[in-house]
């Protein structure tokens, strides 16, 4: 099932009620969710991913803006009807049912033509719950659970009565490190057996890169950049989107054009043809530095740490935004740890400038200072 | 072994004050009440054996004040309790009233008995100015005004039943709406999307999220049903027999103190078979409770 988001826009009253101030949770969001597609939903805290989800599934009513599952409008339906799986950011399993009792309830709010028999309806939950590989665990209270493993039967209850949308709020966030890992490939997998249209909501790019067809990275209700996660990855719209993927992040200097050529602390490190004077933020990806004796950008190097097939160049740089810089280059380089200072070229696709009041891309084909690079 | 016997010593305060004031006079209780022929001026008894119970058992004013304590439990805990979750129902679902709703409901739990007794004269009590309120109605639809405090047993019966539900209804509210307000909002979130109507969200998910506590007001209802007295008093006077709206505690009290009083072992005895009725009660709806509360 398609979803289109159409000028979609939620104000909440302020939780305080003395004051009047409203809270803009999702700001004019267009946005179409291709049929079968696993969408990544990524921003920081508060910038109102779960309140998208809320008014997608119908729990929150939107302000202004329409809401349309393929072509039926579903903007003014309750959610009892909009026909949404949905999982919680904390499960919301019901304590008092057990995993089964769980499993069977959407199925048992069925009507009119939907209506299954107590043998169907068991034969859908225990096909369900292999899916997600928790069918030892039927007789179980969602207590007697792991995180992991109450995760998977919040998945399982959303997913029995084959919703045509399914919405994942941050699902994974309650889950340690290995089985984070573990749980976001089932859910890819799960995903494609099963072809429903997927919204996952998350706040670790890493995440969802990993796993989505598609990302949509917002930031304070507004949407900011929409598209592959690779894409996005290399052509961020702006210093927001930049700084927000990749681990390690984006290392932002402050910098100016002068004479077509991007300056970084007085030394010219890449050309920029066509772009006028300015002051600039140069975003500069850890894997954008080459290691050269003779490099354009001089670092004072603070630590060298080899990590296998890459060795991580720990420096600082007066005009870099964050404490420390961090370079990524294969491990076959040579460095010398004793040194004071490391010189790099930069590699003009890993490398953005932008804005340097409102942080938006300018978009610029840069070139290398020299041929031979 | 060394932190077996610290942990007695730190109960010991409890035990002692719990073994004087709780076991030693029911001990005394159960003894006095097989002293047959038990004369209080000389202390002394001519036997021992069951008579005391058999006495009870066959005096009519004690039957009586079973059937009424009975009639008061059957009715004012289901009625009360079922009340309660109403109004807590109602007041959690106008969020804007709900302040104002639970200071109303929660009123007659801090007024004294004496405002509320005042207000059920107003309501009942016929005077020569009045016949009360709930006659002035009854005479509003043509009906013929009733004696509710010194009418036909049903009357006085109905009154009775509805003091008491009157005063243990705030609490039961209280408890209830602080139940209600505490399951998260997204179990109801999550009960709408899996397509669920408010009917079923109400048998499905709130009644047995809100199950341990409505147990517990049942329980403890029960139990204090049965210890009814005080109220009746209230209503009908210190010569409950005679109105025939004596409860089991008001007879055992009568036998103690009562103008016909003075006898100890019969006050006994009626006293511990209100104990035994009020054991297996609690004990049939501690077990009903185990097998429905799940948590
Ligand atoms: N019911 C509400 N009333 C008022 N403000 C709300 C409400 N729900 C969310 N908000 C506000 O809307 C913004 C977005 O919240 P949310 O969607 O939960 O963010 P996220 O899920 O991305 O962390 C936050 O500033 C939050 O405080
Ligand atoms: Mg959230």
């Amino acid at each position: 099932m398609e979803v289109r988001l159409d000028a979609l826009t939620k104000i909440f009253p302020s939780r305080n009620r003395k004051s009047k101030d409203t809270v803009t949770a999702v700001n004019n969001f267009t946005l179409t969710i291709p049929d079968g597609k696993l969408v990544g939903l990524l921003g920081p805290s508060g910038c109102g991913k779960s309140t998208l989800l809320n008014l997608i599934c119908g729990i929150e009513k939107a302000t202004s803006g329409r809401i349309l599952f393929g072509d039926e409008d579903v903007t003014d339906l309750p959610p009892e009807v909009r026909g949404v799986g949905m999982v919680f950011q904390n499960y919301a399993l019901y304590p008092h049912m057990t995993v089964l009792q769980n499993i069977l309830f959407p199925m048992q709010n069925f009507k009119g033509e939907k209506k299954l028999t107590k043998e169907q309806m068991l034969e859908k939950a225990h096909e369900a719950a292999r899916l997600v590989q928790i069918d030892e665990y039927m007789e179980r209270k969602p207590s007697e659970l792991s995180g992991g493993q109450q995760q998977r039967v919040a998945i399982a209850r959303a997913l029995v009565k084959m919703p045509r949308i399914l919405l994942l709020d941050e699902p994974l966030s309650n889950l340690d490190a290995r089985l984070r890992l573990q749980t976001r490939e089932e859910l890819r997998r799960i995903q494609r057996e099963t072809g429903i249209t997927t919204v996952f909501v998350t706040h670790d790019q890493e995440e969802a890169m990993s796993i989505s067809d598609m990302i949509v990275v917002m930031k304070d209700g507004i949407l900011n950049q929409l598209g592959r996660p690779q894409e996005v990855y290399d052509e961020p719209v702006n210093l927001f989107v930049a700084k927000f993927l990749g681990t390690p992040p984006i290392n932002v200097f402050r910098a100016k054009i002068k004479g077509e050529s991007l300056i970084i602390g007085g030394e010219k490190v890449l050309r920029f043809p066509g772009v006028k004077d300015r002051g600039v933020m140069a975003g500069i990806r850890p894997e954008g530095f080459i290691l050269r004796d003779d490099g354009a950008l001089t670092l004072s190097l603070s630590a060298v740490e080899v990590m296998g097939r890459d060795t991580s160049i720990v420096s600082t740089h007066p005009e870099c935004e964050a404490a420390n810089i961090r370079s990524i280059i294969s491990s076959e380089n040579e460095v010398d740890e004793g040194a004071k200072e490391v010189r790099f070229d930069l590699k003009p696709n890993k490398t953005f400038i932008f804005d340097a009041q409102t942080g938006e891309r300018i978009a610029a084909a840069p070139a290398p200072l020299r041929e031979d690079a | 072994m060394k932190n077996d016997r610290k942990a007695w010593l730190y109960l010991l305060p409890a035990i002692l004050f719990l073994g004087f004031f709780m076991v030693y006079p029911l001990v005394d209780v159960l003894i006095y009440s097989f002293e047959e022929g038990y004369n209080s001026a000389s202390q002394t008894y001519a036997g021992i054996g069951l008579y005391n119970y058999s006495y009870v058992l066959h005096d009519p004013y004690f039957l009586q004040a079973v059937k009424n304590t009975f009639i008061l439990v059957i009715i004012t805990v289901p009625v009360s309790t079922g009340l309660a979750l109403l109004i807590s129902l109602g007041l959690n679902s106008i969020k804007k009233l709900k302040e104002l709703y639970q200071t109303i409901f929660f009123l007659p739990y801090v007024t004294n008995t004496l405002a509320v007794g005042l207000v059920f004269m107003i309501l009942f009590k016929k005077t020569a100015y009045t016949d009360g309120m709930v006659n002035l109605l009854i005479n509003l639809f043509g009906g013929q005004s009733v004696d509710f405090i010194e009418g036909p047993y049903w009357a006085k019966m109905f009154v009775l039943c509805f003091y008491t539900v009157w005063v243990v209804l705030p609490f039961k509210v209280l408890i209830l709406t602080s139940a209600l307000a505490s399951v998260k909002q997204d179990y109801y979130n999550a009960a709408k999307v899996d397509g669920a109507s408010s009917f079923r969200i109400f048998t499905r998910i709130t009644l047995p999220m809100i199950s341990p506590m409505l147990f517990y007001l049942i329980i403890t209802g029960f139990i204090g049903a049965f210890k009814a007295y005080s109220d009746a008093v209230a209503l009908f006077g210190t010569n409950l027999n005679a109105a025939e709206m004596n409860t089991i505690v008001g007879y055992v009290y009568d036998m103690l103190y009562g103008d016909s009083g003075g006898y100890p072992s019969y006050a006994s005895a009626a006293a511990l078979i209100l104990f035994a009725i009020v054991l297996s009660i609690t004990v049939i709806n501690l077990t009903i409770s185990r097998r429905n509360v799940h948590y």
